[in-house]
């Protein structure tokens, strides 16, 4: 009951907060939802399932890729359409990439899956003509539920319906996840993560669960990384890049893997806190690492660990 | 052969003797303590850096230009001392914690140093331009290559060779490999892991810096050649094997040359080649060339 009384305060804050913050702030919150989006997808690899993936990147860079394409090349600008593209695109890619990683675990897991974002970096670096190398591909204003709304200025599009339009999403996507990780397949998981020999002997396939785990959580990856571009009007291949993958997982353990809205706090403070020490001293790295080192050092649980929630079963 | 082809091979080879040194850190840190360091690249560029000081000092007090190799060596030896820091200050809390905490403070290791290394020495690249063709040139099977290259060629060809006679004929060796094989045991017979895991730490690092500074007379130092340098490191010993030293070099080699010989034939396919090959290595035979059994 608490829970969703804290929920609910969290949305009502969410819907008016474009009302109350500086147009600043609230440009800021629409990078905080499209990670939202991913690191719900991340987390239910890596606190679920109890697989760490360094190549997440690889398919925020395909949503956001995808993005791109459409709007700038296919002449497509419906958001809905780009999503379900980015959705597509990411999926059919992660079944690939995700049939030849999943058969392993840990250490091997994590460097076939860094192995693969570093191919499609790679890709979008050098194949100048087709991805626009290293200056990446603006993407345009999308169309959101069929309205063109080329007609208002940049900042009012993106905090007024981009902000609203993203919320939708990132709640969509909360409520799509919360179904999935209560759900016997969620169980599955979460058995998976803790005891895969007696999980296969009770009749669970490890790997094709591991699997449908790796194309679901690539599909919120791919969806999120679509949100990312429109806001600043381009993508690039740094989008794809392994440090972008080392930053997801920072992320959702600064939040806290254990619990379900972990890694959408963790966005948060991520990208808040980077912001403001950015406003600083241009240094951001410095103290990220030495709270990255903190956290795995002092307090594995994450921030979430402080509130006491224990993982979620 | 065409003196073209021998140019290439040659570079390759240079880059690969360079690969080398940074990844035998990496297989090192492995095989004795079972963390994975992302972090072998920024000791990488932080060698480089220090390098770069260091030559410059060196000429700047009157020593003999001619000489500036030995400054390059004193500074990539004194670097390592880094990972003595890293490895007492944060890394002996995670022994006992899962691997995956200990990637992700390797991590927080390679954000930090590479905003250390801005904050140093600013954002503009450094380097030690004039000092690369100091020795000369010499013409191997047709081809012109500089001289620096071979004796970084033969340094760690040198290297190779000590380690590997540290490795299997000293007492410290024969710790190593007792640590890396069954910690546990090591320490029931009386071994002190805590000064073996700094010492061998130490001494990864030290690699990498070691291969940093050799490298800067060739190319610039930028702070971000340490995130670019691991995930070549990464390909060595995925091919190579992880842990194995003797997959380290092949690693490297292969490494090395093959993307010498794309960047000529074809640019684009750079490292997407090398990291197809990551890939199937790690597909068809996870443990790599020379690597144990695969978890």
């Amino acid at each position: 009951m608490r829970g969703r009384l804290v929920l609910a305060l969290v949305l009502a804050g969410l819907i008016a907060l474009p009302l109350v913050l500086s147009p600043y702030r609230v440009l800021l919150m629409l990078p905080f939802m499209a990670y939202g989006v991913i690191l719900l997808g991340l987390n239910l690899l890596f606190g679920y399932t109890g697989l760490v993936s360094f190549g997440h990147a690889l398919f925020v860079g395909i949503g956001a890729y995808a993005a791109a394409t459409l709007t700038s090349h296919a002449g497509v600008r419906s958001l809905e359409v780009i999503l379900l593209v980015a959705a597509v695109v990411g999926a059919l890619a992660a079944a690939l990439v995700g049939a030849l990683c999943v058969r392993y675990v840990k250490i091997y897991f994590g460097m076939l899956t860094l192995a693969f974002g570093m191919v499609f970096y790679t890709f979008l670096l050098k194949f100048y003509r087709v991805t626009g190398g290293d200056e990446g591909m603006p993407v345009l204003r999308p169309l959101l539920l069929g309205l063109n709304l080329d007609g208002m200025s940049k900042t009012a599009f993106l905090v007024g319906p981009y902000y609203y339009y993203c919320l939708g999403v990132l709640v969509l996507a909360a409520a799509v996840m919360w179904r999935i990780v209560h759900s016997p397949f969620g169980l599955c998981l979460r058995t998976i993560r803790d005891n895969p020999t007696k999980a296969e002997a009770l009749g669970v396939s490890v790997t094709r669960y591991r699997w449908y785990a790796f194309v679901i959580s690539a599909v919120f990856a791919a969806v999120g990384g679509a949100l990312l571009g429109p806001p600043t009007g381009n993508v690039d291949p740094t989008l794809a890049y392994w440090t972008h993958s080392g930053n997801l997982v920072f992320m959702v353990l600064l939040g806290g893997f254990a619990s379900f809205f972990g890694p959408v706090l963790g966005a948060f403070v991520f990208i808040f806190l980077q912001d403001t020490v950015m406003s600083v001293v241009p240094y951001w790295r410095l103290v990220f690492g030495a709270i990255l080192a903190a956290i795995v050092i002092f307090a594995p649980g994450g921030l979430m660990g402080f509130l006491g929630r224990p993982r979620p079963s | 052969m065409s003196a073209n082809l021998v140019s290439i091979l040659m570079g390759g080879v240079f880059h690969a003797a360079i690969l080398f040194l940074v990844s035998a850190g990496l297989q090192l840190v492995f095989g004795v303590q079972k963390i994975f360091n992302l972090a072998c690249g920024s000791f990488y560029a932080l060698g480089a850096y220090m390098g770069v000081s260091a030559v410059a000092v060196f000429v700047a007090w009157g020593g003999p230009p001619g000489l500036f190799i030995l400054p390059l060596i004193v500074a990539g030896l004194l670097a390592g001392a880094v990972g003595l820091v890293v490895e007492r200050g944060l890394l002996r809390f995670v022994y006992d914690r899962d691997e995956t905490f200990q990637l992700l403070l390797t991590f927080a290791i390679v954000l930090m140093m590479e905003d250390a290394i801005r904050l140093t020495w600013g954002t503009a690249p450094q380097s030690t331009a004039g000092y690369y063709l100091r020795y000369g040139q010499a013409r191997v099977l047709g081809a012109v290559v500089p001289v620096y290259n071979l004796i970084v060629i033969a340094a760690s060809v040198a290297i190779a060779a000590g380690l590997g006679y540290m490795l299997t004929r000293t007492a410290f060796g024969r710790i190593i490999r007792a640590a890396a094989d069954n910690r546990e045991m090591a320490e029931a017979l009386g071994v002190d892991m805590r000064s073996v895991y700094a010492r061998v730490f130490t001494l990864g690092a030290a690699l990498g810096t070691l291969g940093g500074a050799l490298v800067i007379p060739a190319t610039a130092a930028m702070s971000e050649m340490g995130i670019e340098l691991i995930v070549e490191a990464f390909a060595v010993v995925v091919i190579g094997g992880l842990g194995s030293m003797r997959g380290a070099l092949v690693g490297a080699l292969i490494v090395g040359v093959l993307r010498a010989v794309a960047i000529s034939v074809y640019p684009e396919l750079e490292m997407l080649l090398i990291y197809l090959i990551v890939i199937a290595v790690l597909l068809l035979r996870p443990r790599g060339l020379f690597g144990g059994a695969a978890a």
